[in-house]
């Protein structure tokens, strides 16, 4: 497995990756595997002693994810590390950190340079709209400067 | 460089964008060439900078935000259709226009053209908050409570690569406007947002969800009554946060947020999305006056100066030339200055085809636009162009200048004026030809004393149940059906977009592709017998119900 990170947090290995029901048994666990249908808020009563959670996309035209991310980062207030892995493509880096995810898992295959992703996370000097990063604004206007 | 009126004015930041966004997408066509990228994979991201692959060819969707365009754009586009296309482009109903014959290699070069006059085809097409639309009078129109653009314009730049939204269930569109005579169909949308002035003058939106046409037509449902403007962004990413978490994504057909409305109802609904705006952190999302402001400050004001005799010149030579005072009824509308009109211009030839332009039409149209009103252009929902603000005493002189060209046909909102898809001659999934039938409308009834003698009368024509001709929402809809390899035709009637939007329902069976313009000659016939004095069509057919023009439409079938 090889890790990319997007630019938040460094990127921790775990041994012990548990499911959402599987929770509630493992008191050891403290990194958990999110599907694009689980709720986010089931997390709620584990959230102190997680470290990680993977977000895992099945397709990575399904942005499930993306909303998962922000509800950990935004109603839940997680500041452990997002994790997304599964069919995702370098073309989504920027979204991905924007949403709050800080690595990914990379694909096996082209997809998986991390060249590419690199390259991706500098590709937008600037957004059109805040996301859960502190990004800088500029002037009075809701664009913001894209720093990764 | 004088500055455009009427749309958002592009800084260096938004060019730098827009170039950052083209050595994207042409960093995507070369690892789709060298496969690295599967063509699964290279789809949406392509679907999503407005490349389609259609029957023949690729087809390039170019955004036209909320419709407006200044002259240097427009002529850019019809340097595009000559270079890169077969000399025309083709104006859809969602106010962008199409490419029909471009090659994937070709397309980086167009993306660059088009960014040289700050202009992009990004989110004109995938599942993701496509290109938003507006009133095609914003700014101009009499009957207008709050100029929509500058909140359009803050709309396309908040979804624009959007990181949560860009991948969700299905396509989304969002329309505005600000007059409360309905004139984006705010009801067919997924949202559909009015605005008016609220009680300290900021505006405040009402909005509608879940509405759209497609092969579930839906129309949409009020959500909020009023949203202050400090919240607009707030509520609409609540919305598309529960769309995104919760719409359908097992089938394309049930993907759409009209679908997850009619699932948990609208009630449901709205306590998902109050429940979201409970979570969030507002102040994050909080449009503010100063952005609102600073978005304001880049459009320019047209300087709206006339004679004092304007109109009294206009009304004299309505008088005097009986064709121009034809032209002047069916296609202009009162504008909020005394002496300025807004002139709608038909791309609705008798036997052409609804949306299509020459290069040479678009050059001129940009030249008439420079002569007579400020250099700016407003592309249609119903496929026709707008100059929004044109001198009453110098209306003449534009249409003279436009019968030159062959764009002086006086029938917007009558007969002629047909919204039709581009159907079997273009489309892989299409059961029927829509163009051709949309010709044979319009010679049938091409003289413009007859149409101007039916009156309001709108025909829609989609050529399959995915209703990119907006049959649903027609006053007479014909939806192509296939019936063991013939062509026919649907009839629907009773639909509108407009105010008390509706949806048509069937008069009755499908009809042969060559029947159908007749069946529907006679329906108008009988609508013309049975009429009472100033009724409309749509009015005559509330009062007596399908049966008479049932009777009339399959009398000789
Ligand atoms: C020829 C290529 C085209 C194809 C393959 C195509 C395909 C489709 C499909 C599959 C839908 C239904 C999507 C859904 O309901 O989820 C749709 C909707 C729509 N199309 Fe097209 N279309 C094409 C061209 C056009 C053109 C040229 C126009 C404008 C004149 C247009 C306007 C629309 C509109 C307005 C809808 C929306 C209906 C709604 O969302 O409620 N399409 N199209
Ligand atoms: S309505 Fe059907 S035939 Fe017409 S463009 Fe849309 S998908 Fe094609």
């Amino acid at each position: 497995m090889k890790l990319f990170e997007l630019g938040e947090r460094t990127a921790q290995v775990h041994d012990v990756l548990v499911t959402v029901a599987e929770l509630a048994e493992r008191d050891d666990a403290r990194a958990v595997l999110l599907e694009s249908a689980d709720d986010p808020a089931l997390l709620r009563p584990y959230l102190n002693r997680l470290d990680l959670v993977v977000l895992r996309f099945s397709i990575f035209r399904d942005g499930r994810g993306f909303t998962q991310a922000r509800e950990l980062r935004e109603y839940l207030r997680f500041s452990g590390e997002i994790r997304a892995e599964g069919h995702i493509l370098p073309d989504q880096a920027a979204f991905l950190r924007r949403c709050g995810v800080d690595s990914v898992v990379l694909p096996k295959n082209g997809n998986g340079d991390p060249g590419l992703w690199e390259k991706q996370l500098r590709q937008f000097p600037i957004a059109y709209q805040r996301s859960v990063l502190p990004e800088r604004a500029i002037g009075s206007g809701f664009r913001v400067e894209e720093a990764p | 460089m004088s500055v455009p009126v009427g749309h958002y004015q592009y800084d260096r930041i938004d060019r730098d964008f827009l170039q950052a966004r083209i050595a994207e997408f042409e960093g995507q066509v070369k690892r789709r060439l060298d496969g690295t990228l599967s063509e699964d994979e290279f789809k949406p991201l392509r679907l999503m900078n407005g490349l389609y692959l259609q029957l023949h060819a690729y087809m390039l969707r170019v955004a036209i935000p909320y419709g407006i365009l200044d002259s240097r754009q427009l002529r850019k586009l019809g340097e595009i259709a000559q270079h890169y296309d077969r000399d025309y482009g083709h104006f859809t109903t969602r106010q962008n226009i199409q490419f029909n014959w471009i090659r994937l290699e070709d397309t980086p070069d167009i993306l660059r053209e088009l960014a040289e006059v700050d202009m992009h085809a990004i989110q004109t097409s995938g599942n993701c908050i496509r290109n938003v639309t507006s009133d095609e009078y914003a700014g101009a129109a009499a009957d207008e409570l709050v100029d929509p653009r500058v909140h359009a314009e803050v709309l396309r730049q908040w979804s624009t690569l959007h990181p949560e939204f860009t991948f969700l269930p299905r396509k989304f569109k969002i329309a505005i406007s600000g007059s409360p005579n309905d004139r984006v169909a705010a009801r067919f949308h997924d949202i559909g947002i009015l605005a008016r002035p609220g009680d300290d003058g900021t505006p405040v939106f009402r909005i509608f969800v879940g509405g759209g046409l497609g092969r579930t037509p839906v129309i949409g449902e009020e959500l909020f009554d009023s949203v202050r403007e400090e919240h607009l962004l707030a509520t609409l990413e609540a919305i598309l946060r529960v769309y995104n978490a919760h719409g359908r994504r097992d089938n394309i057909y049930k993907a759409r947020i009209k679908i997850l409305v009619q699932a948990i109802g609208v009630e449901a609904y709205r306590e998902a999305v109050e429940a979201e705006l409970d979570q969030m952190e507002l102040d994050r999302y909080r449009l503010t006056p100063e952005a609102v402001a600073a978005i304001r400050a880049r459009f320019a004001i047209p300087l709206l100066e006339a004679p004092d005799d304007a109109d009294a010149v206009l009304t004299q030579q309505r008088r005097d030339d009986p064709l121009f005072d034809r032209w002047v009824r069916s296609n202009t509308h009162v504008h909020r200055d005394p002496g300025h009109i807004i002139a709608t211009i038909s791309l609705k030839p008798a036997g052409g085809i609804p949306g299509d332009a020459t290069s040479g039409q678009i050059g001129r149209l940009a030249d008439l636009a420079d002569a007579y009103s400020f250099g700016e252009i407003r592309i249609t929902h119903l496929q026709n162009v707008v100059l929004g603000h044109v001198r009453k005493d110098r209306l003449r002189d534009l249409w003279l200048g436009l019968s030159e060209v062959g764009l002086a046909e006086a029938n917007i909102g009558l007969i002629g004026d047909i919204v039709a898809c581009p159907g079997l001659d273009y489309c892989a999934l299409a059961n029927a030809r829509s163009i051709p039938i949309a010709q044979k409308l319009g010679a049938r009834f091409a003289d413009t004393a007859l149409q101007a003698e039916i009156g309001a009368l709108r025909i829609n024509i989609s050529g399959c149940i995915n209703a990119c001709g907006h049959h649903h929402a027609g006053h007479i809809g014909l939806l192509g059906v296939d019936k063991r390899g013939e062509e026919f035709f649907q009839l629907t009637v009773g639909g509108r977009a407009e105010n008390g939007a509706a949806l048509g329902t069937i008069l009755g069976a499908a009809l042969p592709e060559d029947e159908t313009v007749d069946a529907i000659a006679r329906l108008v016939d009988c609508y013309l017998g049975l009429r009472e004095s100033g009724e409309t069509f749509l009015e005559t057919l509330t009062r007596l119900g399908h049966e008479p023009f049932r009777e009339a439409a399959y009398e000789a079938v």
